[in-house]
């Protein structure tokens, strides 16, 4: 993936796909098409939908190169009438959403499998817009996506506020915590949705009203990951702590969901090693003798790494003093999404996103992928574009989303927070789904994990 | 689904085997067990269709057919299989039991639909957004057509004029005219659209929804939703019941049938008042069903117990599961 896709830091890149009025199509029998090969289509680059160069290239207005062009011919041939929905408005409704990131240096993953990827999220969010596109094709709802990339200097509230005053009123924060609470600030009319920030503070104490959560929270993760451990009978757990906040936030998040699902956790560690180069020579002699070393650990049946920037977990499956399997951010992870998930019709959004995107879709993507179809539904079920009528439907038991997990997503009313299965996964196998069976709620047993309704520190959504 | 062997064309079968001959003549003579019948099922994960009896219930024969089987539909003798990975359609000769031919489909091919001509094969490929028709005589895509994000159902009318075509992500039911393969109407439904199953007499079109949790019930004549329908069964998750397989009765009975996915449930419904009056235990993860050719029984496939659930309509009792491959998808029945 080139890096020239990117516009330069504090420059807006804007890409959609307009349904350029709703005449119909005099014929469709246009059998072969340019990009269509006889046989079995394949995956690859500048095939599907668009295709990613037509993306890269529609830096600018709504972008106008071959690739969008195809797509926006397609899904003008779909453009007829609609029945049941009402027939289509004189003039289209016009949806604009802004996602909001900032540079993070990309991980650079420790396993020399995985590449460092640059456009995390940001592919998720397309691949939503041209599946927004195609349904609103047929309504006469135009979507558009504008991709704000802010400066490192640069304020973010004045960014926020500028964009509001322009107009713009949906959001995909692509942002740590604090960012978000303070793009929540600087427009609070705004409909924001949080894709990146996994802090349960957030869905707590430091909510905003108007922020909703489709990234799954920490709390989620560490409670799915212990319902199948205590599924597993697998009740004796050692913890192992990176040195970074998020590895000390994740850490108290599987501290939580021991005491939840009475857990024992017979030790608890630091590692505080600073990761070296990832290639040496001989690099594997002194993991073989550091990690046993490191890893004596009272009689116990798992060990949990809290390692969220990949400096140390991959290490620990093997090599631990005793055999036992290695859990957390690596070995069995659970995670929003993963390649090895294709159940319940995921095989179909994985090839749509390898097709796009040219490699498999991360957590961060499907959460912005997610993000995209939450707001496209609201949009079609209303035919509104106002925040305000979005974000009511979205809170609203109306909401059944897919995505790909079997069951219908929708969000909590106490927090914002999306309920959604999570997935337990192995390096190249998705292992089970949580919650587990027999972990009952009165709502719906998704409100197993994280915070529920009774224990949500969450004042502003009250 | 729903799809049971398209026309009565028993006169083919008893020339091409005398032994149903037999059993016809001898059903008509005792007048006591109607004709018999063999029941077709795909199993999506052994890649292997099984043939169950309709007499005996026993499974007689298994089948090895291509990657993935998924949608089928019987013409006679004549097996058309969604071999999903494979990307193709595989022609199964049930005489012979053997795959003859294979068909282009476009890329995962799921769902499909034979057109009342026994000529035109539509079909849903699930991977690229287009509907396919092939002529299945001279072996050729004839078209393809674009649709919404992930096409799933097929159903054409009775009387071959329309066909519509469901979108899982788009969320709509496409009615699409069999003439000029142009899209007509667009019919916005509940979420992931599955199964599109038109009435005998070709006035209303049921569409399944199966994280929606609601089958609509669309006017052909107007293309709106005159009715939408809605599931409950005490104690179970509301979001285990999602509506899949749909299959209507074309006898005077007026019921249809719903099936209800992983809460392992068949729904009855009134096609008057739209009312479910029963649901029906059978197997988890129930997908598709159709009727026995005398309309007294039901078969489902029940994908995570890997089964067949036999229920009888009458007395309403599921009289027997038959054990069959991994993952059964489709079920389809013919004669003889």
């Amino acid at each position: 993936m080139s890096s020239s896709r990117f516009a330069e830091p504090g420059t807006v890149r804007r890409v959609g796909w307009r349904a350029r009025g709703h005449r119909r199509f005099g014929h469709t029998r246009a059998a072969p098409r340019g990009r269509r090969a006889d046989g079995p289509h394949r995956l690859g680059h500048g095939s599907g939908l668009g295709g990613r160069e037509g993306v890269e290239r529609g830096a600018g207005a709504a972008f106008s190169c071959s690739g969008g062009a195809l797509f926006s011919a397609l899904a003008l041939l779909l453009v007829t009438s609609v029945t049941g929905g009402g027939a289509l408005a004189a003039d289209p409704l016009e949806i604009d959403i802004v996602r909001l990131t900032r540079d993070i240096e990309p991980l650079e993953p420790l396993s020399l499998l995985d590449e460092a990827i640059e456009d995390e999220g940001l592919a998720g969010a397309e691949l939503g817009l041209q599946d927004n596109a195609t349904t609103g094709g047929f309504l006469g709802h135009e979507y558009r996506l504008e991709n704000v990339r802010l400066g490192e200097d640069e304020s973010l509230e004045e960014r926020v506020r500028s964009l509001a005053a322009e107009g713009r009123s949906l959001f995909l924060l692509d942002l740590e915590a604090e960012d978000v609470v303070r793009a929540a600030e600087a427009a609070p009319e705004a409909l924001m949705l949080n894709v990146r920030a996994r802090d349960d503070a957030l869905r707590n104490e430091s909510c905003r009203a108007n922020v909703l959560h489709v990234t799954p929270s920490r709390a989620m993760l560490a409670d799915a990951l212990a319902q199948y451990l205590l599924w597993k009978r697998w009740g004796r757990v050692v913890i192992v702590t990176g040195r970074h906040p998020e590895d000390a936030a994740y850490a108290a998040a599987l501290e939580r969901a021991a005491e939840r699902y009475q857990l024992d956790v017979v030790d608890r560690r630091d590692w505080s090693s600073v990761p070296g180069a990832r290639r040496t020579d001989s690099g594997h002699h002194s993991a073989q003798q550091e990690i046993p070393a490191f890893a004596r650990f009272d009689e116990h049946d798992l060990v949990l790494v809290a390692d969220e920037r990949d400096e140390f977990g991959e290490y620990f499956p093997y090599r631990t003093e005793r055999a036992r399997p290695v859990a957390g951010t690596q070995g069995l992870v659970p995670t929003a999404w993963h390649r090895a998930h294709e159940q319940w019709g995921g095989t179909q959004i994985q090839r749509r996103f390898e097709a796009l995107a040219g490699r498999d879709m991360t957590p961060r993507d499907y959460a912005h992928w997610t993000a995209m179809r939450a707001l496209g539904e609201a949009v079609t079920q209303t035919s509104s574009n106002e925040a305000g009528a979005l974000r009511e439907f979205l809170l609203s038991e109306r909401l059944t989303l897919a995505a790909f997990k079997g069951v219908p997503l929708s969000f909590r009313t106490w927090n914002g927070q999306l309920r959604q299965p999570v997935l337990l996964a192995g390096p190249r196998m998705l292992v089970s789904v949580s919650p587990q069976d027999g972990f009952l709620h009165e709502r719906t047993e998704l409100d197993t994990l994280g915070y529920d309704e009774p224990e949500s520190g969450c004042e502003r959504f009250r | 689904m729903g799809a049971t062997s398209r026309s009565a064309r028993w006169p083919r079968h008893v020339r091409a085997r005398p032994l149903a001959l037999l059993v016809w003549v001898a059903a008509a003579f005792a007048s006591a067990p109607a004709a018999a019948y063999t029941v077709y099922v795909s199993n999506e994960k052994d890649n292997t269709i099984s043939v169950i009896d309709g007499e005996s219930l026993e499974v007689i024969d298994t089948i090895e057919v291509g990657e993935r089987p998924r949608g089928i539909v019987l013409d006679g003798q004549t097996l058309y299989i969604c071999t999903s990975d494979d990307d193709h359609i595989e022609v199964l000769d049930l005489s012979s039991g053997r795959v003859t031919h294979t068909l282009p489909s476009g890329p995962d091919p799921e769902l499909m639909a034979l057109g009342p001509d026994g000529r035109h094969l539509y079909i849903a490929n699930e991977d690229d957004n287009m509907v396919t028709v092939v002529d299945v005589e001279e072996r050729r895509k004839v078209v393809e057509i674009p649709v919404g994000i992930e096409p799933e159902g097929i159903g054409v009318s009775p009387g071959g004029e329309w066909l519509v075509n469901t979108s899982e992500t788009t969320n709509m039911a496409h009615f699409i005219d069999t003439e000029s393969l142009e899209i007509e109407a667009n019919v916005l439904v509940d979420t992931r659209p599955r199964v599109a199953q038109f009435t005998p007499e070709g006035d209303e079109v049921w569409v399944s929804s199966e994280i929606g949790g609601t089958v609509s019930v669309i006017d052909v004549e107007s293309k709106t939703i005159k009715h939408k329908i809605g599931f409950e069964v005490a104690g179970l998750r509301p979001e285990s019941i999602q509506p899949v397989g749909v299959a209507i009765a074309d006898d005077d009975s007026g019921k249809v049938y719903i099936a209800l996915g992983p809460s392992a449930r068949v729904a009855r419904v009134d096609r008057e008042s739209y009312e479910v009056e029963e649901y029906y235990l059978v197997g988890p993860r129930v997908w598709n069903l159709t009727f026995s050719p005398d309309r007294k029984r039901l078969f489902t496939t029940n994908g995570v117990s890997g089964d067949v659930s036999v229920i009888e309509l009458e007395s309403g009792r599921v009289v027997k599961s038959v054990k069959v491959g991994r993952f059964p998808w489709g079920v389809v029945v013919g004669d003889g």
